[in-house]
């Protein structure tokens, strides 16, 4: 189950997409979440579809590891289509047995708006899948920026989300061993109804959360210690560098949509 | 020994809602370029006077000073330049998501400018032999090697004294070995000053000053062989006696000719093994 999620998963790869700033990348998909929008045809939702065609092949992400890991959003997709095949009444009637009817409209507008969510499911994925966390994490830093000016506390933020990252992998080592113990004293965590197996549970998260608390309180004193006193002043080591291949992308998409604007009907 | 660097002088510490206070009247000094081990009992009130020397609690009453400044909330930010602490967890300490990220921290934290975190990164990461993890994460290292990680955070940020607070008392015999190779050589090459605090009398041994705390009090201040003499004493605070000083002792109780307690087992070896051909 785990191994074939693929939300939130980083694949290390060489290619164009690994090699873009973390900052152009956010807005690629920001900016193609609103793009996605304008497409209301067939010519449109086909330029889309060649576009993130094109983008899945520059990422060198494995197309039987993205296609597999997004199965469980085919379903969804599919559910979709049926909610609208069944439920939009307009155009003429291009099928009908029994108490089904399926009118031509709802076809259409079936197929595009089931299409619209598995495209912008493929690009938010391929953003995770080519970026890492701490990328991410110095991308939205940086680009929010601004922010800071009312008052929104971005670093403080962007701390918190390295250090949550940071901690995932301690934390499930952690989780591993309570279990184990918790095991070793005859608490049973797999099998059994489902009314014990949430009994099980309580014994498992309780130390973890403690455990977590007095983790926070000594990396706090720790911080501290190694001067540590808010975002005032701080420099930044990891640096994010702007390519040739970042504008690229960016002006690429922008053609898209001046193109996706001419063909609307 | 030359100019003391930190000066405690009457110090007495009190934690918040407790009776008993943790530090009653502590006067010490640590002198430039030594290493001193404090040991003690839990409870001693050890980990408190480091909590105290890095500003982390304040004392009640009586002064610290380190270096031309006295330790208060004014100054409290640049005592912690002239202080590098290693804490006990190794997991707890390590706040970047990777090696080199978690020695830059410190840095970043002062506004060093990029190009110089680059090269301070890379150099205390080589001292500490480490070099070849700047990109590995925590979850992939072994506890003596994120405590190195931590040493070589430390010492990017240049501080002359580097206070290990139970440092090796969670790692397995090898990484505590490891811990303590590297700061003997950082001590050797750059002539910093190592304030141990620790309750493995095996670690305080190869210090050059051993002070032991007992309830809050200084008990008694003097050289690990001075200090390994009490013997007896040393048990009933709850300390262990290192291995060698033991057998060095016993084997007088049986009536070979040991003529001192030897703090380490090599020295002990070379003594038992030449003791005939001295004859």
């Amino acid at each position: 189950m785990m191994d074939k999620m693929i939300f939130g998963r980083y694949i290390p790869a060489e290619s164009p997409l690994h090699r873009m700033d973390p900052r152009s990348k956010l807005i690629l998909v920001f900016a193609f979440v609103c793009v996605v929008f304008i497409a209301n045809n067939a010519i449109t939702y086909g330029i889309l579809v060649v576009y993130t065609l094109f983008m899945v092949l520059s990422s060198k992400v494995p197309l039987h590891f993205l296609f597999g890991g997004l199965k469980l959003v085919f379903w969804l997709v599919l559910f979709t289509l049926i909610l609208h095949l069944f439920f939009t009444k307009e155009g003429e009637i291009i099928f009908q047995w029994g108490w089904v009817t399926i009118y031509e409209e709802g076809l259409k507008k079936g197929i595009f708006i089931s299409l619209r969510f598995f495209l912008l499911i493929l690009m938010t994925s391929l953003l995770t899948l080519t970026t890492t966390p701490i990328e991410i994490t110095d991308g939205i830093e940086i680009l929010l920026d601004p922010l800071k000016r009312i008052k929104f506390p971005v670093h403080e933020l962007a701390l918190m989300m390295s250090i949550s990252l940071r901690f995932i992998p301690t934390l499930m080592q952690e989780t591993d061993k309570i279990m184990k113990a918790q095991t070793a004293r005859g608490v049973e965590f797999s099998g059994g109804p489902v009314k014990e197996r949430i009994k099980a549970i309580i014994p498992l998260l309780i130390p973890l959360f403690i455990g977590s608390f007095k983790r926070a309180e000594e990396l706090a004193i720790a911080m501290e210690a190694r001067g540590y006193r808010g975002g005032e002043g701080r420099t930044r080591y990891r640096q994010l560098r702007w390519g040739l291949v970042d504008t690229l992308m960016l002006l690429l998409l922008v053609v898209i949509a001046v193109a996706l604007f001419f063909f609307r009907s | 020994m030359n100019k003391p660097l930190v000066s405690i002088e009457h110090v007495h510490f009190k934690y918040e809602g407790q009776e008993e206070y943790a530090l009653k009247d502590v006067s010490l000094q640590i002198y430039d370029g030594e290493w001193l081990a404090i040991v003690g009992h839990n409870g001693s009130g050890k980990s408190t006077l480091a909590k105290l020397l890095n500003g982390l609690q304040y004392p009640e009453k009586g002064r610290i000073q380190i270096g031309e400044l006295e330790l208060t909330e004014d100054t409290v930010w640049e005592t912690r330049k002239l202080i590098g602490m290693v804490f006990q967890n190794p997991d707890n300490q390590f706040v970047g998501t990777t090696v080199q990220d978690d020695v830059a921290f410190g840095l970043e934290n002062n506004g060093i400018l990029r190009e110089e975190m680059v090269e301070r990164v890379e150099n205390s990461l080589k001292q500490v032999q480490m070099e070849a993890f700047l990109q590995q994460e925590p979850h992939q290292l072994s506890g003596g090697q994120k405590q190195r990680v931590a040493i070589a955070s430390v010492i990017a940020l240049r501080p002359q004294i580097i206070v290990l607070d139970e440092a090796t008392s969670m790692l397995d015999p090898r990484g505590r070995e490891e811990v303590l190779n590297v700061i003997r050589e950082l001590k050797e090459d750059h002539d910093m000053t190592v304030i141990s605090i620790t309750h493995d009398l095996e670690e305080a041994a190869k210090a050059d000053r051993m002070i032991v705390l007992n309830r809050g009090q200084l008990y008694r201040e003097g050289t690990p062989e001075e200090i390994f003499q009490l013997d007896e004493e040393l048990v009933k605070l709850g300390l262990d006696i290192p291995f060698p000083v033991k057998i060095s002792k016993m084997l007088r109780e049986k009536g070979i000719p040991v003529s001192k307690s030897y703090l380490s087992e090599e020295a002990l070896v070379a003594q038992l093994w030449t003791s005939h051909s001295g004859k």
